[in-house]
């Protein structure tokens, strides 16, 4: 507004004072979170030099920090998860492909809509006691086991599971649906040969960001009972697990300074890493199968 | 068409105009009809005929007590300007308004004597009989191969010969020169024109007796179009085929027959093109027709 | 003239509703979960209630399930998340608030696209590591200057509110981005500043939509576990609202932190101490369960209000 050459009309200044302060105001809080993370994230790397070596990932636990290994917990958390995955991509595909494809708008349909946005908000330690009393109690899978870890995280995950995947169908472009029931095609006939294949990477990507969820997960685990510490490798779905964010937990509370800032570092590190695998290759499935419309 | 006919046809879509539209319970168009075939040319043959047929969405009517005989293996363009139910009517006729959850047929739509929308018809197994082409080209992301074998594969006509069906639905679709050596590449891959050319190989394929297209030309360029237009013609030698439209010209040059619905889905006037294009029977479709309205 | 056949193929029909039906099932699993959660918590929470009244149990001042003499009063637990959803809050809300204002107002869309993501990053650290965080690095830093205990509530406090401030930032964000240009321009075309249109037309215009995000916030720090179970103690300790520096400057215990207590414990069985558990479960899920109701429904009417 500010003019060079003098006009005969004078518009003035508006102070600007409170529209710069508040804008670096916003930026500054858009940033802090972002930036402390970081802060956060670059002590435990320093910290976890030196502890984080072929040894700790290739060793079990042990009370001496020199000896303390990760492995039995690393094994534990991704045999868990693959057990997840075998659950949740069935049954949230399932979900997702009815609610898509098959409901119509009534109440049912809202209801059981609303039920999994409202799931998806439960506490992660209230599926904890879902998997004590259903999957430990009554059905018997047993306390802290693989079986009982991964079916508990598996219902703790799949709403995440199916509003993602319902994202994926619905971005499907309803000309392909038409064009495939215009060639008399069943309802089924469509959805396999038509929607699945184009909404798979955006089905693929989701289930594997909640599969990255699904990996941090502690309270539940405590809560069905898993050992705290487990030496051995897992073998068999009724075997017992330990995984990486409960060994961490477990480690967090010794008091050696060198379990604290050293061990307990290279474990936070490591699942860090397994996690950013894990989206990495989420986003890089997405990018690679992006569709052409 | 004789001059009674037409007299009956004009005379009956205006009468659903002021008093409700006869029950499809009143038979004596149907004999009238089978008693005509015999008077007309083999390729008269009524194939696909519409008694009394009024679609709603939810409650708003987009088609309005519509009674029409379309012939079989012609060319019959539907005109009107937008909004009228020309794509509601096409899509009555092989039952895609089913997929709607707010849409509502009323009245027969009869296919070769079967009115399809009696309880015993699976809408599936109509559109078996029925290809379709849409406004925009959609072809799946598969290979060019797949797109066209889709239908056969779905249809459960994927026994032995595909490859051969393939070749043959592609040739008739005036495609095959252009990308028989690239038949395992994305169907994508190809131009507009080209895609739709496919689309239209994939609806004749698994060998349908009627083709319906939507507008099929409107999203291509001039050289494109008058392709899909020569195609159009052929493929009236072996199929029936009802074509939607805005462009007027594009009817007067290809079809036999035309149907003019006006705002309200309203069938106005439906008769041999020539005769629409250079006398039509009412001042409606004389407007319309020379650019007055619509 | 022979009719065509278009009737109905028993085989397909029949293979259509068993697809059908076989995903409304896993879509009504949903449904199963939720009825699941309920009945587990009520089986043994009734089970305890049967042993410790109700009203103890609500108004009871003390929490002691393992160490005689046993009492099984909620209120310093109540107490104790309190304490930690109104330390996360005073972080999350306005910082979450100021960083939707600034995404949707302010932010071009080149900055946008790596800001949304890098905040989405905050949601998706395990809490296990967010405690640890808090335990080995945010207290030893604030001790230097505040008379902190090794188990706080302030630095819990705090790592729960960064951990929830996406929720409230993205949430906030989708409401300020559905207001329509029209009002800004109005707003605008009276001489307004950036500063005049963002606070005084189109945060009132999302309020609803910021509501529902502070609200499924909170009920995400209500619930948040591993945080408060590793940096803020399990000190279970009723609210002196005469001394609210000592509330976040000592160790308290909130419901989620009592539940882990008793989980690691060797309380295997039916004593009392295990069907605790449930009847905290219980509590906890009926106040978020609430609490995410009220969010959504409260989001669905803003979803509605500019369409
Ligand atoms: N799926 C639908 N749901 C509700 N109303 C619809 C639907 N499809 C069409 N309509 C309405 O029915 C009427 C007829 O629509 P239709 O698509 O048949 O017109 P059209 O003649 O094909 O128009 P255009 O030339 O623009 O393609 C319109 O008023 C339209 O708004
Ligand atoms: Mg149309």
């Amino acid at each position: 507004m500010a003019t060079d050459t003098p006009t005969d009309t004078d518009f003035g200044q508006v102070s600007r004072t409170k529209d710069v302060a508040f804008r670096l105001l916003a930026l500054a809080a858009t940033l802090v979170g972002i930036v402390s993370l970081a802060a956060l994230l670059a002590n435990v790397a320093v910290d976890a030099v030196g502890w984080l070596n072929w040894g700790f990932i290739t060793s079990p636990p042990h009370p001496d920090p020199y000896e303390a290994g990760f492995l039995p917990a690393l094994v534990g958390s991704i045999a868990i998860m693959l057990l997840i995955a075998l659950i949740t991509f069935p049954v949230g595909v399932g979900a997702a492909v009815y609610l898509e494809e098959y409901a119509n708008d009534g109440l049912l349909t809202r209801f059981i809509q609303l039920n999994i946005a409202n799931l998806a908000g439960v506490p992660s330690v209230v599926y904890g006691l879902l998997g004590l009393g259903l999957f430990v109690g009554l059905l018997g899978f047993g306390y802290g086991t693989v079986l009982a870890a991964a079916f508990t995280v598996a219902l703790l995950i799949l709403p995440i599971v199916i509003i993602s995947a319902q994202e994926a169908i619905r971005a499907v472009p309803d000309s392909q649906r038409q064009a495939s029931y215009g060639m008399g095609a069943t309802k089924w006939q469509t959805i396999r040969n038509v929607v699945l294949p184009r909404a798979m990477p955006g089905i693929m990507t989701g289930t594997i960001l909640a599969l990255g969820r699904a990996i941090g997960e502690t309270a539940p685990l405590i809560m069905i009972a898993a050992p705290t510490t487990v030496f051995g490798i897992p073998n068999s779905f009724e075997s017992k697990v330990s995984a990486m964010p409960l060994q961490i937990y477990t480690w967090a509370s010794y008091p050696e300074t060198e379990f604290q800032y050293g061990v307990v570092a290279a474990g936070v590190v490591t699942l860090l890493i397994v996690l950013l695998t894990i989206n990495s290759i989420a986003i890089v499935i997405r990018n690679r199968y992006q569709q052409r419309t | 068409m004789t001059m009674s006919d037409e007299q009956l046809l004009s005379s009956d879509t205006e009468s659903s105009d002021d008093q409700p539209a006869p029950t499809p319970g009143t038979d004596g168009l149907t004999d009238s009809t089978d008693i005509d075939t015999g008077e007309r040319s083999a390729t008269e043959r009524t194939l696909l005929e519409a008694r009394d047929l009024s679609v709603y969405y939810g409650k708003e009517q987009a088609l309005d007590s519509v009674d029409i005989e379309i012939p079989e293996k012609q060319v019959t363009a539907v005109i009107g300007p937008s909004g009228c139910g020309k794509s509601t009517f096409l899509r009555s006729i092989n039952r895609m308004n089913d997929l709607v959850d707010a849409a509502h047929v009323d009245g027969e739509l009869v296919f070769d004597g079967k009115n399809v929308y009696d309880d015993d018809v699976d809408p599936v197994a109509l559109r078996r009989k029925i290809g379709m082409v849409f406004q925009k080209p959609n072809p799946f992301p598969k290979s060019i191969r797949d797109n066209v074998a889709y239908g056969l594969r779905v249809q459960g006509k994927d026994d032995g010969d595909v490859d051969e069906k393939v070749h043959t639905a592609l040739e008739r679709a005036a495609l095959l020169d252009e990308v028989e050596a690239q038949l395992d590449s994305s169907g994508l891959d190809l131009s507009g024109g080209q895609q739709q050319r496919l689309c239209i190989a994939r609806a004749i394929a698994p060998d349908p007796d009627v083709i319906l297209m939507d507008e099929p030309a409107s999203a291509l360029d001039p050289v494109a179009t008058s392709k899909i237009e020569d195609l159009i013609e052929e493929l009236a030698e072996e199929y029936t085929v009802v074509i939607v439209t805005h462009n007027m010209q594009q009817a007067a040059r290809i079809s036999d027959k035309t149907a003019v619905f006006l705002t309200g889905g309203e069938l106005v006037e439906f008769d041999d093109t020539d005769k629409i294009f250079e006398n039509p029977e009412h001042d409606r479709v004389e407007d319309y027709i020379t650019g007055k309205f619509g | 003239m022979s009719q065509p056949d278009f009737s109905h193929d028993g085989i397909r029909t029949a293979r259509g509703k068993a697809f059908r039906y076989l995903f409304m099932l896993c879509a009504l699993l949903s449904i199963l979960t939720t009825v699941a959660i309920i009945l587990t918590l009520l089986v043994d929470a009734v089970d305890f209630f049967a042993e410790i009244s109700l009203v103890e149990f609500l108004t009871g001042t003390r929490w002691s399930p393992t160490n005689e003499p046993v009492a099984f009063g909620v209120l310093p637990l109540i107490s104790g998340t309190l304490v930690i959803t109104v330390g996360s809050a005073l972080v999350a809300l306005p910082i979450g608030l100021l960083t939707a204002i600034y995404l949707s107002e302010y932010a071009s869309e080149r900055r946008r696209a790596y800001l949304k993501p890098a905040l989405e990053v905050l949601a998706g650290v395990p809490t296990v590591v967010y405690g640890y965080f808090a335990l080995v690095y945010v207290t030893p830093a604030l001790d230097t200057f505040l008379p902190l205990s090794t188990f706080n509530a302030l630095s819990a406090s705090i790592m729960v509110g960064i951990m929830i401030i996406p929720m409230v930032s993205s949430i906030s964000e989708d409401a300020m981005s559905a207001v329509p240009d029209s009002l800004r321009q109005a707003s605008y075309g009276l001489g307004a500043t950036k500063f005049t249109v963002s606070t005084s037309v189109v945060v009132p215009a999302a309020v609803s939509g910021i509501f529902s995000s502070f609200i499924l916030a909170l009920s995400r720090a209500i619930g948040e576990t591993m945080i408060v179970a590793i940096a803020a103690g399990q000190t279970p300790r009723l609210v002196d609202v005469t001394d609210p520096a000592g509330l976040f400057l000592n160790s308290i215990q909130t419901m989620t932190a009592a539940m882990v207590q008793i989980g690691t414990g060797d309380i295997v069985g039916q004593g009392e101490a295990y069907k605790s558990l449930f009847a905290v479960g219980l509590t906890l899920f009926v106040i978020t369960f609430a609490m995410n109701l009220v969010s959504e429904l409260v989001a669905s009417r803003y979803r509605e209000e500019y369409r």
